[in-house]
């Protein structure tokens, strides 16, 4: 990016003969570096923009390490959750729960502290477009009964339908996490860790009716809601 | 009793071939592989230890080998080789066997980078999208299911594999490795490895 006014000069006609600046030269001059100034600052944010992209790939690449190359989730030496298809706003949320440690997982606080709001918009919206089939795995001797539990609920336990807020289909809403072909060991685990992991909510964070619906889950009946919602589509 | 030395290498050789059961530490399938993995499978020069090794995980390296996916040089020069007459209970024998060895560190690592490798081992460097190796191998390095030990691995097993992946190399279909790997410069490289060799 070079001021292009002294080439300027010397370039128009009359001008620069002798070392003599007309006025109009000298205006066209100052015009011209105005002119440079603008291109170069457009190319600039273009090349933000373009940094930017090459953000959100390598974000994304760096989330499906993970979370699946589909987003379908993973089986670590812990379970990394579905993502795709995921709610947007649920991901967000979750992303500022990690943050805000309203949320236990020192992996995540750390991916999730580096994470602009407009990345997080950004990789919500990615996620929630992908459609991989479930992971599966579960076990499959508790799926009838893990259906009644989500479409019924356990009145006598009082354990509301999981429907009434995730959906018929499981996809969730909102702010409300889509369930279906979730990983079946997460599941397991955050139902059944519900207190120890995912804090006691806030009035913002609508995820504190989960507290007393896990609570009330036995573990057996925990496994099979679990095992028939990781099999949905 | 005289050339008792003798008589007792006489009677070692009579009772190797004798012995047909496989993965003991006498069998010839055993000493097939110990012959450059190193006698106790604690690892020799470039072959990996393969003591305390996940059973899976040598299951999948060996059909690896096999479909010729792992594709770096020495797999290729060495490894291709070693295991195109395995059957598959034979190598599930041997993956049992050498799982079943206690694994020893290899303690050949910079010390003074251990620090630094095992932050990046627990938490990666989001900055720099690289992700934490805990998330799958665990706080010790200790693996699960097909997912390998690490911790004790040669320095420079570690550090070749790593580098391996970054320059292209293939694992087994669907491992995130060459991923993960490309995006760690050398000097995180080298801090991992010599964190991993002094894990137990």
């Amino acid at each position: 990016m070079i001021l292009a006014s002294p080439s300027v000069e010397a370039d128009l006609p009359g001008g620069g003969q002798g070392g003599r600046t007309t006025k109009a030269g000298l205006w066209f001059a100052v015009l011209a570096a105005i002119m440079t100034m603008a291109f170069s600052a457009s190319a600039g944010a273009q090349e933000k923009m373009a940094r930017a992209a090459g953000g959100l790939e390598a974000k994304l690449e760096y989330c499906k390490t993970c979370h699946g190359l589909s987003g379908q989730g993973y089986l670590g030496y812990f379970p990394m959750p579905r993502l795709a298809g995921q709610q947007p706003e649920y991901i967000e949320a979750q992303l500022k729960a990690f943050i805000e440690r309203r949320r236990t997982n020192p992996i995540m606080f750390n991916v999730a502290h580096v994470l602009s709001p407009s990345m997080m918009s950004a990789l919500a919206n990615h996620f929630h477009h992908l459609n991989p089939p479930p992971f599966g795995g579960a076990p499959r001797g508790a799926v009838a009964l893990g259906k009644r539990i989500y479409e019924e609920g356990l009145p006598e336990s009082n354990v509301p339908a999981c429907s009434a807020c995730h959906g018929a289909d499981a996809h969730g809403q909102n702010e409300i996490p889509r369930l279906a072909g979730q990983v079946y060991p997460y599941m397991v685990g955050q139902l059944s860790g519900w207190s120890k992991q995912r804090g006691q909510g806030t009035a913002v964070d609508t995820s504190a009716i989960m507290a007393p619906t896990a609570h009330n889950l036995t573990r057996s009946q925990i496994e099979a809601v679990a095992a028939y919602v990781s099999n949905l589509r | 009793m005289k050339h008792v030395g003798l008589k007792l290498a006489i009677a070692a050789i009579v009772v190797s071939f004798v012995s047909a059961v496989p993965a003991r530490a006498d069998s010839a399938a055993v000493r097939n592989c110990t012959w450059c993995h190193g006698t106790d499978a604690q690892g020799y020069t470039v072959a990996p230890r393969l003591a305390g090794q996940r059973p899976q995980y040598i299951m999948s390296q060996i059909t690896s080998f096999h479909q010729h996916t792992r594709d770096n040089p020495f797999s290729r020069q060495y490894m291709w080789g070693a295991v195109a007459a395995l059957n598959p209970v034979t190598a599930r024998d041997l993956a049992d066997y050498f799982a079943s060895i206690p694994p020893r560190p290899a303690n050949d690592g910079d010390a003074a980078l251990a620090a630094k490798g095992k932050r990046i081992f627990m938490d990666g460097i989001p900055e720099a999208n690289i992700v934490s190796c805990y998330a799958c191998h665990g706080p010790n390095g200790e693996g699960i299911r097909d997912i390998p030990r690490l911790g004790g691995l040669a320095y420079f097993y570690v550090k070749a594999r790593l580098e391996q992946w970054g320059q292209g190399y293939h694992s087994t279909p669907g491992s995130p490795m060459p991923m993960v790997a490309s995006h760690l410069g050398p000097e995180e490289i080298e801090a991992l490895a010599s964190y991993l060799s002094f894990v137990r």
